[in-house]
């Protein structure tokens, strides 16, 4: 069963939106990428999205690219990837993981396999970039089986016609892609977020989350305050970036610097208003 | 499409070829996509449209492309009558200009004012490049660093055309990265820019409008070996990366049950080593740049580097037709290493004085294997489908200062 219901209930009840952090798992090495996991619920992360490093991340920006390229150096795999997520669930058996990435290599994989090991690993819900509804069911129909929810992505581009059969099958939230363009590169302004989840929430009742472009946690404390919850990808793993040498060796105290900014990034959410017009 | 009495009824209505194909890009991309299928779907039914583009082909590509018979190859091979078709006498140099000129009519009837590609040895970047300043349309091509070193003249011709090229270094920074790249660019400029994709891989409708804009080659051959021999060939037989000529060939005789098709991919330093280009025989079943097909990829679905001596089959994936006629047994795919390939390529040239693209001479390299093997009375089509002038330098430093006149 998956934990995001749960906590979507829990940020209403505290009458905040949330904050939605994304690593790559794996980056810049399996250790280090283990620590930034385990550290983030108590840095402030209400759900984690955790990449799975693909060669092609073709939605990506120079950022996440990167990360998966140090990621799959460092050796980092799909098996390593649900390792990571066994060994948060040891001391965490509360806050969501999704996990963030690409069809192929779930698909190598074995897709019924994938969602069973998965499920029990302790994942809940999944973001396949280059699944969209028209090509989703093969995965989202074992996904639901085990009890992972299938999140779609909607865009500026998604106009009200094609709407309800994004939303028809969704379940967990639904992420709302604030820009036309890739990760980690142009933001949005407040008023054309402020438009875009309005337009979401005529067509749904699920949870809406904003990403894409969000940098401070100025920023972050602006889209939250529109939505139900802010999504920080780029802007955590270009931290993580900043604190390796020329050899790409994590420097000492890396960790807790970009633990302290997914903080700042926290403080910033919880000090939104919670809209008024939420669900 | 699958309980068929032809194989040319694909794709069904969702881009399928059995099991491949398809629509695997991000949300943004989607409705992008879905109004290039509706705009090619009635551009295809438009009388207008289809005058149009054969009034460029034949006035400004140079169509109908001859259907030679090849004596001297013939002779040398001892089997098979090889017919070649002469796609390298096209404006600028090859098949490619077939699909661009369609593609770059299909975007001016949408109102879109700037064209992005990517590009491996430059040539689909030069047809780009080619159609936009005809039409004076912005044109912007994404061509992996590496290859921008590799294909230094091709790079120039883009420029004295008036496209912009930019340097991919993403990745391993050859044609998938490109790919890759010229996918950011259109997810960022939504509103103005069409995507040329240069073969027929991709999300749907690529594939397949690729392959129609390509069929004109097939349809002139099936024309004329009518007139030259009074009857189909024997056999087909055509290179393949992503395998724009090769479908282009096919298609119209995919019915034609006694007619044998061969595609040939690259096998580089051979398809027991990890450097070649061969997604069919080396690859698996995957999914990337908006379709399922053949890939070459790790056990993990991690993409891997293709080779080849010709970088416009150096890539790692396939269109998905064709990974669908090799899982139905329609079309026989078979290999050619780039030592193969760069013999064909010395004796096109002093036998025929034809100066054949490396990709098309992988094509060569297999007829002189199979051409033996039958009789005179088979007759052979081969898809000539570029010409080498840009490959001279590779192939100079692949000979290492050899005399070619050694052969």
């Amino acid at each position: 069963m998956s934990r995001l219901p749960a906590r979507f209930a829990k940020l209403k009840a505290e009458r905040r939106p949330g904050l939605v952090t994304f690593i790559t798992a794996g980056d810049p090495d399996r250790a280090t990428s283990q620590a930034l996991l385990d550290g983030m619920p108590a840095a402030g992360a209400d759900i984690i999205e955790l990449g799975m490093p693909f060669t092609d991340p073709m939605a990506d920006g120079l950022a996440i690219q990167h990360a998966s390229q140090r990621a799959l150096k460092a050796g980092g795999c799909l098996s390593t990837t649900l390792d990571m997520v066994r060994a948060f669930r040891r001391a965490d058996a509360e806050t969501p993981i999704v996990l963030m990435g690409y069809y192929n290599p779930v698909y190598a994989h074995g897709v019924d396999s994938f969602c069973a090991e998965a499920a029990e690993a302790g994942v809940d819900g999944l973001i396949i970039v280059d699944l969209p509804p028209e090509e989703a069911e093969e995965l989202a129909a074992p996904a639901r089986a085990q009890g992972i929810d299938f999140i779609f992505l909607t865009a500026p581009t998604t106009d009200d016609a094609r709407l309800p059969a994004v939303l028809d099958r969704a379940s967990g939230f639904v992420y709302y892609v604030s820009i036309t363009g890739v990760t980690g590169t142009a933001s949005a302004s407040g008023d054309a977020i402020k438009a875009a989840v309005a337009r979401l929430r005529r067509h749904t009742t699920l949870p809406v989350a904003v990403g894409f472009g969000i940098k401070s946690p100025e920023a972050a404390a602006e889209v939250a305050a529109l939505a139900d919850a802010a999504v920080v990808g780029s802007a955590i793993v270009s931290r993580l970036a900043a604190g390796l040498d020329a050899e790409g060796k994590p420097r000492p105290g890396l960790v807790d610097e970009v633990l302290q900014f997914v903080g700042e990034l926290a403080r910033g959410v919880r000090s939104a208003a919670r809209p008024s017009t939420a669900a | 499409m699958q309980t068929m009495n032809t194989y040319r009824a694909g794709p069904d209505e969702n881009g399928h070829f059995g099991i491949f194909g398809g629509r695997y890009v991000a949300e943004t991309l989607m409705p992008l996509i879905l109004s290039v299928e509706q705009a090619y779907n009635a551009a295809k039914a438009d009388p207008a449209f289809q005058a149009e583009l054969s009034g460029y082909l034949t006035h400004y590509v140079g169509r109908p492309s001859p259907l030679y018979f090849a004596r001297r190859l013939t002779e040398a091979f001892g089997g098979a009558k090889i017919y070649l078709k002469r796609e390298d006498l096209n404006h600028t140099g090859a098949h490619k200009i077939n699909n661009c000129m369609g593609q770059v009519l299909l975007a001016r009837r949408m109102g879109k004012t700037r064209i992005i590609a990517e590009t491996g040895a430059g040539q689909h970047g030069v047809a780009t490049a080619t159609v936009c300043a005809l039409f004076g349309l912005s044109c912007t091509i994404y061509m992996g660093a590496t290859d921008i070193e590799r294909q230094a003249p091709n790079v120039f011709r883009m420029k004295l055309l008036g496209a912009e090229v930019k340097p991919v270094t993403s990745g391993a920074a050859t044609l998938k990265d490109a790919m890759n790249d010229a996918l950011r660019d259109w997810v960022s400029n939504v509103d103005d820019t069409y995507y040329m994709i240069g073969t027929a891989a991709g999300p749907h409708p690529y594939p397949q409008m690729v392959r129609d804009f390509q069929a004109v080659i097939g349809k002139e051959t099936r024309e004329q070996i009518l007139a030259a021999e009074g009857r189909l060939p024997d056999s087909l037989m055509a290179c393949i990366g992503g395998g724009s000529n090769a479908i282009g060939l096919f298609h119209p005789f995919l019915d034609d049950r006694e007619v044998r098709i061969f595609g040939v991919e690259a096998a580089g330093l051979g398809l027991n080593t990890e450097k070649h280009a061969a997604s069919l025989k080396g690859g698996k079943p995957g999914v990337l740049h908006g379709n399922r097909t053949y890939l070459l990829q790790s056990g993990d679905g991690q993409i891997t580097e293709a080779h080849s001596i010709s970088a416009g089959l150096d890539y790692p994936g396939i269109g998905p037709e064709h990974s669908w006629l090799h899982e139905v047994g329609r079309v026989d795919y078979v290999s050619a290493t780039d030592d193969e390939a760069l013999e064909a390529f010395q004796l096109t040239t002093r036998l025929e004085g034809i100066i054949p693209a490396l990709e098309s001479s992988h094509a060569i390299a297999y007829a002189k294997t199979f051409a033996p093997t039958v009789g005179p009375d088979h007759v052979l089509v081969l898809c000539l489908s570029g010409r080498g002038d840009k490959d001279v330098n590779t192939v100079a430093r692949a000979l290492g200062g050899a005399t070619p006149g050694g052969l």
